[in-house]
């Protein structure tokens, strides 16, 4: 979708005022401690995957979304995603009670937690797929807009760019998304800086995006 | 709330009241174990952080045959060292050198390499950062304080699937016969995202 989160190459922003590495401290505030271990924990009970909740944090409204600090979206994609599983009403998220038990889920220990943590959840499938282009093949970018997921930013579509390496066929994140496990060839791409912001951008420099196969077309 | 759409006025209220009312909410439903949550809260803040990938690059800096397996298989190197997981499932690892800078970004969201990095740092996940380093990066690299030759060709890696980059920044000159744990101590966060060289010998004496 040509949401708020589709960051790249947007002007107006200001400068990043990065926090000093020695002092900044991992979480700034108390609440975030656990919307983050809310957020993973949830997650593991099976019900969304990663392009889900991406989803889910993408899909707020962009005032919102550009309002929000990066664990203030987290929560509000946490909400979004225990409403849309049924996991919670909007009764109890108004209420904060529970007004009926979900019989048949049964939340990972610490044990269970910190193994699931440990091991991922890798995207990489080992199916018989044969890549459709070759390192060094010039592709371009299909130009299409689905309101759904998808993981091909607006600065590049259209534009050629250069098979830089073969990633394997890995989960296709927009039908992910939408819960469906589905493998595509996928590639690192290099674009030159000058193809994707004109003459004055330094000839040399290159930005490298990893894309899967269905957004790739013969230039 | 923002599911509910444009018509519908978010109630104020202090976050993070609704956050331990959603969090009490989800324990009783059983939907969370609360010792679950202590777990995964107390793996980022003591366990999983950058002072893993310092490790894996002042191995790079001593160690031939491992940089040369880090480049060529960034994920089975780096778990052979015992560094694997969520958000690194899948490594690539990206050399500086004296032509060439890598810098990491992620413009949709925020991805970042979680079993070598920790947690990323505010900044990365700002719209700042996320807007400028695809078509400014050397302005970005300058609000760093971080200045390259002329003849020096950036790279920005926009990581938009689950391959996660970490860059092996280059060994600081004045460091010869310096062992692996000193050699640590230069290896800064920031550097292994691009924003940064690493540290110099003077900055750790």
């Amino acid at each position: 979708m040509n949401g708020a989160h589709d960051m790249g190459g947007m002007h107006g922003f200001g400068p990043i005022k990065a926090e000093p590495e020695a002092t900044e401290p991992l979480f700034h505030a108390d609440w975030e401690r656990p919307v983050l271990a809310l957020t993973l924990a949830t997650g593991m009970l099976g019900k969304w995957n990663i392009d889900m909740s991406r989803h889910a944090r993408e899909r707020q409204l962009p005032a919102d979304y550009l309002a929000n600090s990066y664990y203030e979206t987290w929560f509000a994609g946490l909400q979004t995603l225990l409403l849309d599983a049924g996991l919670i009403s909007d009764e109890e998220l108004a209420s904060g009670k529970m007004s009926s038990p979900n019989a048949d889920i049964e939340a990972p220990g610490p044990k269970r937690a910190a193994e699931i943590l440990a091991r991922g959840g890798p995207t990489l499938m080992d199916i018989p797929m044969s890549p459709q282009f070759q390192v060094g093949d010039h592709v371009r970018i299909i130009n299409a807009h689905p309101t759904g997921h998808t993981r091909v930013p607006r600065y590049i579509r259209g534009r050629v760019g250069v098979i830089d390496h073969y990633n394997g066929v890995h989960v296709f994140a927009d039908a992910s998304a939408l819960g469906q496990r589905q493998g595509q060839p996928q590639y690192n791409v290099r674009f030159e800086a000058q193809e994707l912001w004109g003459d004055k951008a330094r000839a040399g420099d290159r930005v490298h995006l990893d894309l899967w196969q269905p957004y790739l077309q013969r230039p | 709330m923002p599911h509910d759409g444009p018509d519908h006025t978010e109630p104020p209220g202090d976050i993070a009241l609704r956050v331990k009312a959603l969090e009490s909410l989800l324990i009783e439903k059983g939907l969370v174990d609360a010792q679950a949550l202590d777990e995964i809260i107390d793996t980022y803040q003591t366990k999983v952080g950058p002072q893993r990938g310092a490790k894996v690059v002042a191995r790079a800096w001593v160690d031939a045959d491992f940089k040369a397996h880090l480049l060529r298989d960034g994920t089975q190197a780096i778990a052979a060292m015992g560094y694997e997981g969520r958000q690194g499932e899948h490594m690539r690892v990206v050399e500086n050198t004296d032509h060439i800078h890598n810098l990491v970004v992620c413009t949709l969201c925020s991805c970042y390499p979680w079993p070598v990095l920790g947690l990323p740092p505010v900044w990365y996940k700002s719209a700042p950062y996320r807007s400028r380093a695809v078509i400014d990066p050397r302005g970005v690299l300058a609000e760093f304080g971080t200045a390259l030759d002329d003849s020096v060709d950036v790279r920005v890696w926009d990581s938009t699937s689950e391959m996660r980059y970490l860059v092996l920044p280059q060994r600081p000159t004045g460091t010869e016969g310096w062992g692996v744990e000193q050699l640590e101590k230069l290896v800064s966060r920031n550097s292994m995202i691009g924003v940064e060289k690493a540290r110099q010998p003077e900055d750790v004496s």
